[in-house]
């Protein structure tokens, strides 16, 4: 039984890691923009189960878990401020949100 | 089990893609969930079986599920029932359905070849995972933990501050009400 290079896998990291960042650098939809964050952060995962398992030690899935539970307090607060701007200001663009005073 | 590899890092790519270039919200929901799904067999694949459980609970299904409650909170109403009709039409549902009809058929595959199918040599088992968890790694449990706290403090209050304006806008109305009465 072949096992799957390292290599490939932190290949399918960096290209999901690619796409995310160019979906932050297109889209000026607030959701989208969130989406992407995302795709990046369980790229990073990837990395390090991909990296982890090439050892075959735990700490790569202990990285991963501690990610798991970045993104779950990141997109709760994200989405939490999404409806913020949404309530004030009635639009999802990043870029009517640009200037912000106080 | 390399193949299954490949199909679902090919299934992940272009289900990102997808998200990426979706113009509906929704639509772009359906490809994140495929693409997050095609990672977890990914994961179990690269000898990771807990990750890819936990992958595919928190964030296929809770994550996933915030950004669909979110996304209907921000739904005008007015036109929803004609974009809802819009949406359910073949064109949209076929690409997510055709990439998970992918994925099933690839865990049918690997549940048929049986347990010769995992990649004995590399699996790190949920034991070894708990073990060094609570071990070595308990301070970065608790700074998690701690992070999770902040994260709902913060939304609770970003999403209560709202209500607060809202309640003092009726005080308000009502008050000129009132006064408006006493004048009369």
């Amino acid at each position: 039984m072949s096992v799957v290079p390292m290599q490939y896998g932190l290949l399918l990291a960096a290209v999901l890691f690619a796409l995310g960042t160019l979906g932050v650098l297109m889209r000026r939809n607030i959701i989208f923009m969130l989406m992407s964050i995302e795709i990046m952060l369980n790229a990073a995962g990837l990395a390090f189960i991909a990296a982890g398992s090439r050892w075959g030690q735990a700490d790569g899935q202990i990285m991963f878990i501690l990610i798991l539970a970045l993104a779950a307090a990141e997109v709760s607060v994200g989405l939490a401020l999404i409806l913020q701007l949404y309530r004030r200001l009635a639009t999802l663009d990043a870029d009517v949100a640009s200037r912000m005073r106080g | 089990m390399t193949a299954a590899f490949y199909v679902a890092a090919v299934v992940a790519v272009l289900a990102t893609a997808m998200v990426i270039t979706r113009a509906n919200a929704v639509h772009a929901l359906l490809y994140l969930v495929v693409s997050l799904l095609a990672v977890a067999i990914v994961f179990y694949v690269l000898g990771a079986p807990f990750a890819a459980v936990l992958e595919v609970i928190v964030y296929a299904g809770a994550i996933m599920v915030l950004f669909v409650f979110v996304i209907m909170m921000l739904n005008r109403g007015e036109q929803a029932a004609q974009q809802e009709r819009q949406w359910l039409t073949p064109g949209i549902w076929i690409g997510p359905a055709v990439l998970s009809a992918v994925l099933l058929g690839e865990i049918i595959y690997m549940l048929w070849q049986g347990p010769a199918s995992v990649p004995a040599s590399a699996v790190v088992t949920p034991r070894q995972v708990g073990m060094l968890l609570f071990g070595p790694y308990l301070l970065a449990v608790e700074l998690a933990s701690m992070l999770l706290l902040a994260g709902l403090i913060g939304a609770y209050h970003l999403g209560r501050q709202e209500r607060h304006a809202a309640e003092r806008d009726i005080q308000k109305e009502r008050a000129g009400r009132e006064r408006e009465t006493v004048a009369r």
